[in-house]
């Protein structure tokens, strides 16, 4: 009996989507936003990666929101898990082996540079603040697997972590007080494209994007192997 | 290339059936782990490289060490 109701439930609902999508020409080429982004992006925003212009210069209060909800998460994660004292005690799993430790040892420090580069690079190559946040991310998980009792600091990490995010919205104040014309408008010079230097507010905002997503999922990772001790 | 995207995505269908029908929970996890890491591969074949380096790095690895922490602290074993 369930199951038939169910069935008749997502029968309307597949009916109810078909209809209403069908009239949508998805893929159809007479969207305009998408042409005039790639016409006008690199003049408009001077970043030369087209993702980026749209991501941080066009669409960058929403880059804010996405990295608000990314904050919550780690907040809620850390209150949920939240233990005053750490628990002593010997680590009683077998040490990791010697592959994952000269794993750990060799390629951290390469990992962490690849991140660092993807996002001070995310107006040039594809890449940016999440891609390369999430990459450092990872190369901390490698330390955590690999090289034992090594742990991120915490008082470091959150004064990374609010920096980043203080930056963020500093630059957007600075540019509505300088611009004067919207939260978050591009007030510092563009320069030439292609070189590092360029795009104004993107890569500053970029820089502080990555070192806060790189520490708040260092910071996941590491609430999560805590409790599992 | 039209073979090796639909060898990949034959693999990665493969590698989604497993990770829903293992037993194992950490086969499974390590079966969806090879869904994403063949998604990011397929992402980088349709041009776009900053999904891919996304997906790899969340998806294949974070979120997979995610999973194996939460198995630890459970069961490894589905009833």
């Amino acid at each position: 009996m369930r199951a038939l109701v169910a069935l008749a439930v997502l029968a309307v609902i597949a009916t109810g989507l078909v209809l209403a999508l069908s009239d949508i020409p998805f893929g159809a080429p007479d969207s305009r936003v998408g042409p005039h982004y790639n016409r006008s992006g690199r003049e408009d925003t001077g970043a030369v990666n087209m993702v980026t212009s749209v991501v941080v210069g066009y669409r960058a209060f929403d880059t804010l929101g996405e990295i608000t909800v990314l904050f919550v998460a780690a907040v809620g994660l850390g209150a949920l898990l939240h233990r005053t004292s750490r628990p002593g005690g010997g680590d009683d799993r077998e040490p990791a082996s010697m592959v994952l430790t000269t794993g750990c040892r060799y390629l951290f420090p390469l990992i962490l540079l690849f991140g660092t580069y993807i996002f001070m690079h995310g107006h040039l190559t594809p890449g940016g603040g999440f891609q390369g946040g999430a990459v450092i991310a990872s190369a901390f998980l490698l330390v955590y697997l690999g090289c034992r009792g090594r742990r991120i600091g915490r008082g470091w990490a959150s004064s990374v972590e609010s920096l980043g995010g203080l930056v963020f919205v500093g630059l957007g104040l600075a540019g509505l007080a300088a611009a004067g014309h919207w939260f978050l408008s591009a007030f510092l010079p563009k320069g030439t494209p292609h070189q590092l230097f360029s795009a104004g507010i993107i890569p500053l905002i970029y820089v502080a994007v990555g070192l806060k997503v790189g520490v708040e999922l260092t910071g996941v990772i590491d609430r999560l192997m805590e409790d599992t001790q | 290339m039209i073979v090796l995207v639909s060898l990949l995505v034959a693999l990665m269908l493969a590698a989604a059936l497993a990770a829903l029908f293992f037993r194992d929970l950490l086969s499974a996890v390590i079966a969806s782990c090879l869904v994403s890491l063949i998604a990011s591969i397929l992402f980088l074949f349709l041009q776009a490289p900053d999904v891919a380096m996304a997906e790899a790095s969340i998806g294949a690895a974070l979120l997979t060490a995610v999973f194996i922490i939460a198995i630890r602290r459970t069961g490894r074993y589905e009833e």
